[in-house]
């Protein structure tokens, strides 16, 4: 049984009168241990999958199995136990907490998880997440003193502080140069190949695409076709 | 440990924009400060004029004789001779409320002289020196009061009032000068203080103190002899004795035969006790009134040997007018304050709002991630809350000893009277609590019911 199973996946928008029919049907299997690039052009329904991929929303229709439960039809605060317990989030602006220490924004999320861990368990946990992604020494720095790529790997400790089943990477290497992007998807490929942890890339950047195993293409709300990574991204190189 | 957690996240949260934080609890700081210096000085002055207004009378309670009825016609207040001076000493000995009480007879109506002027006095009043202590007048305008031994021995001294000074002596010196009252000659031994008039206008000062043996003996006891003159002259010395004509006055009317001498030796005149008009007690405290009542009532029906199913046959009455105008004014005093610590809570709580409503769209984002590793909206409301009760807890706390401070330095520099007011900082502290909850609550509600998706994307 795969990690995520999606089953004819349909979601619509309530704009007033008009109902805007965003994801057509989607049904879409990610195994455990994947390193899945999600593509496509805006407007595709890209965010809205990643949205529902990432417990954030619900869809309309369809069913989201995750790790063996349907969770589909959860309500929200049950939807935010998920999100604590299976999924860690990198952002394309990082979204760290200002004015407060790397250490304590990837330790942030432990203080919403079921289980209790004492300030200094969750601090020790923290420090050696950071220099996992090689940042033991600035464990104490504010994000406005890290550079882009650093917050983006203070960003990933923290997405992977609850030890979750999949990690969902929302354009990570948007705001980045080409060069630390390179540095970040390669942490990427390393956490997936190292720890076997299953990763979705959600870009519209072939480069980013590249970088994944599998790439799912959305248009129009549904799935274009599944094909391998690096034929595609060696096409469409910039 | 969740709460602490919690109250943690505030704390950082506030120490993220210490200016901010401060200036926002700024109204609540000033706010709580503003009551509690309030409540201190406000107690201390409402003290001040407690005693003043007690100083009025209002912790005096007076003993009346009751009221006789004959054939069911009232004879009025008074109209029984049942207080005598021994219930006056019983009731300072028994009563454990009561400060000083002194015994009252009076003889009004009667003409004062000196020289050659006269003068008609409201009030001639036979007492103790501890009369003195319960009307608060101890301190004289000049001479020294009569004595306990003067009482005893029934001696002819009086103490007079500012308006007799003016009306016999002209303003010029009383003290040891003659004046005669009822052909009595009384030696001034003091003048009292002028209290001016009292509450039903009658002037305090037309007065003529003496002791109350002196004045049940030799004035009282012929107060009517003038008005009975007729009386007088048909039963000849029998007036003099007859002290049942100041009660029942005849009319002036002989309607029955004078009596013979034989008659009237045959005819013993009843042995009266000496009966006194009133007692005037002076409970502790205005506090000490209610208890003060109750003791009396009880030791008098037992000295008068009064059975269970037996009226009173006195009446305790209290200053209710004074004790009213006093609660009044400290009830009006506290109703006071307590608005303007309302509005300006309400104000300081406002201000809280508005920068709890600023600070949730600033961190939309902050929220929609939270959310978006996994809080709930209640932790995220929790969170919130806990920013707007620690702030106002923290302007409470600013607040409380902002106003101990002023209160202090009010009472160091002015020297007005302050007094520490335990009630008004616990109800600071829950008041500012309140605010927190009651004013961060909008705010805390708006940002658990942000959507983490537009959060998330909120630029």
């Amino acid at each position: 049984m795969d990690l995520i199973e999606l089953k004819d996946i349909y979601k619509t928008y309530h704009l007033g009168e008009l109902d805007v029919p965003v994801l057509k049907g989607i049904t879409v299997n990610v195994a455990k241990g994947e390193l899945v690039a999600l593509m496509g052009a805006s407007g595709s329904g890209k965010s809205t999958l990643m949205n529902i991929l990432g417990c954030l929303d619900h869809p309309s229709s369809g069913e989201y199995w995750l790790d063996g439960r349907d969770i589909s039809r959860y309500s929200a605060p049950q939807r935010a136990t998920i999100r604590n317990d299976k999924i860690g989030f990198v952002f394309q602006n990082f979204n760290l907490l200002a004015r407060t220490s790397a250490v304590e924004n990837v330790m942030m999320p432990l203080t919403y998880g079921r289980h209790e861990m004492a300030e200094r368990q969750m601090r020790a946990w923290a420090t050696e997440l950071l220099g996992r992604v090689g940042l033991a020494d600035r464990a104490h720095h504010h994000p406005s003193q890290l550079s882009g790529g650093q917050q983006q790997r203070v960003a990933i400790a923290r997405s992977l502080v609850n030890r979750p089943a999949i990690l969902l990477a929302d354009e990570p290497t948007g705001n980045l140069d080409s060069h630390t992007s390179e540095e970040i998807l390669q942490m990427f490929q390393d956490l997936n190949a190292r720890d076997g942890l299953t990763i979705i890339l959600v870009t519209h950047d072939p480069e980013v695409g590249r970088h994944a195993r599998r790439v799912i293409h959305i248009r129009d709300g549904l799935i274009d076709g599944a094909t391998p990574a690096l034929p595609v991204a060696a096409g469409g190189r910039s | 440990m969740k709460l602490a957690r919690t109250l943690k996240t505030a704390l950082r949260a506030l120490r993220r924009n210490v200016m901010r934080a401060a200036l926002t609890t700024l109204g609540i700081v000033i706010g709580v400060g503003a009551v509690i210096a309030m409540m201190e000085i406000g107690g201390g002055s409402s003290t001040a004029i407690q005693k003043t207004i007690a100083s009025m009378g209002a912790s005096t309670v007076l003993v009346m004789p009751g009221t006789a009825a004959s054939g069911g016609i009232s004879f009025g207040a008074g109209s029984v001779m049942t207080m005598t001076p021994q219930d006056a000493e019983a009731i300072l000995r028994n009563c454990p409320s009561v400060a000083s009480v002194a015994p009252v007879v009076r003889a009004q109506g009667t003409q004062v002289v000196y020289g050659n002027r006269n003068w008609v006095p409201q009030s001639i009043t036979g007492t103790t020196p501890e009369f003195l202590d319960v009307r608060d007048w101890n301190d004289l305008a000049e001479g020294d009061p009569f004595s306990e031994r003067d009482v005893r021995n029934g001696s002819k001294v009086c103490l007079i009032g500012q308006t007799l000074v003016r009306e016999l002596f002209g303003g010029q010196s009383a003290v040891g000068k003659e004046i005669r009252i009822q052909n009595v000659s009384f030696k001034v031994v003091g003048v009292l203080r002028s209290k001016g008039a009292n509450m039903m206008g009658m002037d305090q000062d037309d007065i003529v103190l003496a002791p109350w043996t002196t004045i049940k003996n030799r004035v009282a006891g012929s107060a009517n002899a003038g008005q009975s003159a007729a009386a007088k002259d048909t039963s000849g010395t029998n007036a003099a004795v007859n002290t049942l004509s100041q009660i029942y006055p005849s009319s002036g009317v002989a309607l029955y035969p004078a009596q013979s001498a034989v008659q009237q030796a045959d005819t013993p005149q009843p042995v009266r006790f000496t009966n006194i008009n009133q007692i005037m007690v002076a409970a502790k405290s205005s506090g000490h009134i209610r208890d003060a009542i109750g003791e009396i009532s009880t030791l008098l029906r037992e000295r008068h040997h009064l059975r269970a199913d037996e009226p009173d046959d006195f009446t305790v009455r209290d200053m209710t007018e004074i004790t009213k105008a006093l609660s009044s004014t400290t009830g009006l005093m506290t109703n006071l304050l307590l608005i303007v610590a309302l509005i300006s809570l309400v104000v300081g709580g406002v201000g809280i709002m508005n920068i709890m409503l600023v600070s949730v769209t600033e961190r939309t984002r902050e929220i929609g991630l939270r959310m978006a590793v996994g809080a709930k909206p209640l932790d995220i409301m929790l969170q919130f809350l806990a920013e707007a009760v620690v702030l106002c807890m923290i302007g409470g706390g600013t607040g409380i000893l902002l106003g101990r401070g002023s209160s202090w330095l009010v009472a160091f520099f002015l020297h007005w009277p302050t007094e520490i007011s335990i009630p008004a900082i616990l109800a600071a502290v829950v008041v500012s609590c309140a605010v927190g909850v009651v004013f961060g609550w909008y705010p805390a509600w708006k940002a658990a019911g942000l959507d983490p998706i537009e959060a998330l994307r909120y630029e």
